[in-house]
């Protein structure tokens, strides 16, 4: 039997409380990210995600303090980005309870630090973060490096999507597999935020391109979206955030349709 | 490691951890969560030797977890060092054309009864995190097994030596009701 496709909500917090609201009937906090993590666990989410947006440093105790509550609550895998830069950064997730930690622009910054977090902790505990923008035309492919030569037509973006990097996208994602990374999750910035649809495209040639298994991220409107991104994207997880906080679709209701669309996912 | 002891905590167990056992005559389990390499863990099973072997032998139920569950045969294809050896067989690393390694969640067939498993039925879904898979010389001990790519042990049982390859920590419902059997077992 093949793995079962996972479906990751994801959860933006900041100052340890979940930002973009969750619309949960029932629920006295709905910016708790322990209680919400507990709600998702329960309806059948196979890992979850939490992306912190706190830009300060005290914000890395607030932080830690809620990964542990967290820890403490949910049995099922969790990862936690934003902001992990150092091998410290990431130690104190991991030891407060964390599966996984998610790096993003200090891998680009940095790349050395994915080999060095792997060698410490383990390839399964990194996740790099890759960021990705059409490059449109092909003769925009001048801004891309050398090092990098153009083979997919995305670029790699750090700073939250504000910064080009010249790095080719396919480029790079094979070259966080040799530095040791144990999966990537996969943002496309032009789908993110649309309810269109993921990039299909995209995911499918970095799936394709690379050993690891791919979590596809953004643009995420309804079920169908996300059994397309299995089937034409070959993705390995689909992350969500709005169509779950919104409940326009439970987790289970996402299951079932992909379950009768004969795609293998973890029912209870 | 942290949520490991958590989910222990939540089954009403009380949990240390250490690198060195601290009194084995007061324990009432001992799990090996296996964290890092073979050779690592071996070499902290060696620092144990005598407790976890007294501990054995008063029939105090062993827990090994993935790497815990590996360093209960002699040897790995991971490493040069000595497991504890409970177990005959050896150790070798997941092949094939499928993705290594086997992450996320997947079924468990039952193969037979074991206390550890009771009340887990066929095709529950659990989570692997693995490179490596146990290759036990006497089939016997498998109670439970997993497909990927191969069919390997995805729990084993020899009187109080228990073993997951997944982590019933991360396991969901039927991760929990597992540690709950275990602590269940610790207390008799």
């Amino acid at each position: 039997m093949p793995l079962s496709k996972r479906i990751i909500p994801c959860l933006d917090v900041d100052k340890g409380r979940v930002v973009k609201g969750v619309h949960f009937t029932g629920i006295d906090d709905a910016g708790d990210p322990v209680e919400l993590a507990r709600r998702y666990c329960d309806e059948g989410a196979d890992e979850l995600v939490f992306l912190d947006i706190t830009a300060s440093t005290e914000g890395r105790n607030i932080l830690r303090d809620m990964v542990r509550r967290v820890a403490r609550t949910l049995n099922i895998p969790f990862t936690v980005g934003g902001g992990i830069r150092t091998l410290d950064d990431a130690r104190l997730i991991l030891c407060s309870g964390a599966d996984k930690i998610s790096v993003n622009t200090a891998a680009v910054t940095k790349p050395s630090l994915i080999s060095t977090l792997a060698e410490r902790f383990g390839q399964q505990c990194v996740v790099v973060a890759i960021d990705a923008k059409s490059q449109g035309v092909r003769s925009d492919y001048s801004r891309v490096s050398a090092r990098s030569k153009p083979q997919s037509g995305y670029e790699v973006f750090t700073y939250g999507g504000r910064k080009p990097t010249g790095l080719d996208a396919v480029w790079w994602a094979k070259r966080v597999e040799e530095l040791g990374a144990g999966e990537i999750l996969l943002t496309s910035i032009d789908a993110d935020g649309t309810k269109d649809g993921y990039n299909l495209e995209l995911t499918r040639i970095v799936s394709k391109n690379s050993g690891l298994p791919v979590i596809a991220s953004g643009g995420c409107g309804s079920s169908s979206d996300i059994v397309d991104v299995f089937r034409k994207g070959m993705a390995d997880a689909a992350l969500a955030a709005s169509i779950f906080h919104y409940r326009e679709h439970t987790i289970q209701e996402v299951k079932e349709f992909l379950r009768d669309q004969g795609i293998e996912v973890r029912i209870r | 490691m942290y949520s490991l002891k958590c989910a222990l905590e939540r089954q009403k167990a009380k949990v240390r951890i250490g690198k060195l056992l601290p009194s084995p005559e007061k324990l009432d389990g001992l799990v090996l969560p296996g964290v890092g390499s073979f050779d690592a863990g071996a070499a902290s099973i060696a620092r144990n030797r005598e407790s976890i072997n007294s501990l054995r032998e008063r029939g105090v139920p062993l827990l090994g977890i993935c790497l815990g569950l590996q360093l209960f045969f002699p040897k790995s294809e991971e490493g040069t060092s000595k497991g504890a050896g409970f177990f005959n067989g050896s150790v070798k690393r997941l092949g094939g054309p499928l993705k290594v390694p086997h992450m996320g969640w997947n079924t468990l067939r039952i193969t037979s009864e074991s206390p550890l498993l009771e009340g887990v039925s066929d095709g529950e879904w659990v989570y692997f995190v693995h490179s490596y898979y146990p290759v036990p010389r006497d089939r016997g001990i498998i109670t439970a097994e997993a497909d990927y790519g191969v069919t390997f042990p995805a729990a084993v049982s020899a009187g109080n030596i228990f073993g997951t390859q997944f982590h019933p920590e991360k396991s969901g419902v039927t991760g929990a009701k597992i540690l709950e059997r275990y602590v269940e077992l610790c207390r008799r």
